[in-house]
């Protein structure tokens, strides 16, 4: 009976997050049966290792696990694209620097014509580590300190790769609308 | 505060990640620099745009079943070594007990090597279904509101009439997940007894006259008509389920001929 309280209590604690480690999992792994069957191993080894959960923010001990277990299945599936992913440069020390460009009033203009598709799109296409940090971000509204205890970084690489994520995407929506704009 | 060090924290500002005394000295620099406010307007415009269009994905309910069983089975096994001398004597038990009648119902014994995995499977999902907190998806005991919530979410269209006039209101409707197949279960009460009626397609499944076991205390009635199997589980008393079976079969005109 001990026993069974522990899915109870695993139900309780785990399962209301299930959304956001869906959500983690599909834009990580772009597919929606693959993050199914990443957040079923996910949740199966977090049931595993529950005793090892000591209280505390749910939400990131969650998906800190699912982001694992996607990086492990990513590997083991799809070998290619996490070495493509590691290969990528990720400048941490430039970032701040550029974050804020000029901006000036065609960059309302430029949000008016960022549609929910051509942003999906484009999310989709940034290098692993800057999508996971916008989706954990911009999506999840977590807060500095549980992405770094999520992505087990120190608070001032969140920041920085946070900063150069959102360059990237923002470059990335110039690229692509400004010059419709134009015309 | 001035414009030389106001750019680097605006990002965080606009997070809401400053602490309580930067956040007011770079507020109070923003109300009087129309450049570093621009920017901050700018900065907030984005984090709208991305928030607003990026899609946040939901789990479907696919995968929420089939993690209630896993996690049930894993739950399961790791149970396992204290219960093997149980587990076989429940088989056994099966076996031996599985003619009960009352109520006139037809019973017969069913092949435990056909069926049992599928009885357990039954018996678990009801015992998970109370334990998860999670007996429905849909929670009405309207009948016109649960019978339309499985459209789209199942290939079958199970017959749901509420039968509270006879004791057995309608609570709701739940997806579950039996014998690696997305099922509808149907969820009644009776005298606070909660009831799980399962129906998965059975396309090619000849019609079975209704047969009813016990298994781990719970009673099992089954059986399959119109291409549809049935399993109602309950721990009401046995004539009380196949009652409600009775009900069900004549109101919904789904009994095996």
């Amino acid at each position: 009976m001990v026993e069974q309280s522990r899915l109870v209590r695993f139900n309780a604690i785990a399962v209301p997050h299930l959304d956001a480690a869906y959500n983690l999992a599909r834009w990580l792994t772009r597919n929606e049966h693959d993050a199914e069957d990443v957040v079923q191993e996910a949740y199966l080894r977090a049931f595993k290792f529950f005793d090892g959960y000591r209280g505390g923010d749910a939400r990131a001990w969650v998906l800190k696990i699912v982001r694992h277990t996607c990086f492990t299945w990513l590997a083991r599936n799809r070998p290619a694209e996490v070495v493509a992913a590691s290969e990528e440069e990720i400048d941490e020390e430039r970032a701040v620097a550029t974050v804020n460009g000029a901006r000036s009033d065609p960059e309302t203009l430029l949000l008016q014509r960022l549609d929910s598709e051509l942003l999906n799109r484009l999310i989709d296409k940034l290098p692993t580590p800057y999508r996971e940090i916008l989706v954990l971000r911009e999506i999840e509204d977590l807060s500095y300190r549980e992405i770094a205890d999520i992505l087990v970084l120190p608070i001032g690489t969140v920041m920085s790769r946070l900063a150069r994520a959102r360059e990237r995407l923002q470059r990335a929506a110039r690229g692509s609308i400004a010059p419709r704009l134009v015309k | 505060m001035n414009c030389k060090d106001a750019p680097a924290l605006i990002p965080a500002y606009v997070d809401g990640e400053l602490d309580a005394a930067e956040a007011d000295a770079l507020a109070a620099h923003l109300q009087g620099c129309p450049e570093c406010m621009r920017q901050a307007e700018a900065e907030r415009g984005w984090r709208r745009a991305v928030k607003a269009g990026a899609t946040r994905h939901a789990a479907p309910d696919r995968l929420r079943a089939r993690l209630a069983v896993s996690l049930g089975e894993a739950d399961a096994a790791m149970l396992a070594p204290r219960f093997t001398g149980w587990r076989n004597l429940a088989m056994a038990a099966s076996l031996a007990l599985a003619v009960v009648t009352s109520s006139g119902l037809t019973a017969y014994v069913l092949q435990p090597a056909e069926q049992d995995r599928l009885v357990q499977d039954v018996v678990s999902g009801h015992v998970r279904s109370l334990m998860a907190g999670h007996l429905t998806d849909v929670l009405s005991s309207d009948q016109h509101t649960v019978k339309p919530w499985f459209h789209g979410r199942l290939d079958l269209a199970p017959p749901v009439d509420d039968l509270a006039a006879d004791g057995y209101p309608l609570v709701g409707g739940r997806l579950d997940y039996l014998d690696q197949h997305p099922v509808a279960a149907l969820v009644y009460r009776h005298r606070e007894h909660p009831i799980n009626l399962f129906v998965m397609a059975a396309p090619n499944g000849k019609d079975r006259a209704t047969a009813s076991l016990a298994e781990r205390g719970y009673n099992v009635v089954h059986w399959t008509a119109g291409g549809m199997s049935f399993w109602a589980v309950s721990d009401v008393a046995l004539g009380e389920l196949s009652e409600f079976v009775r009900l069900y079969q004549s109101r919904s005109a789904v009994s095996a001929s």
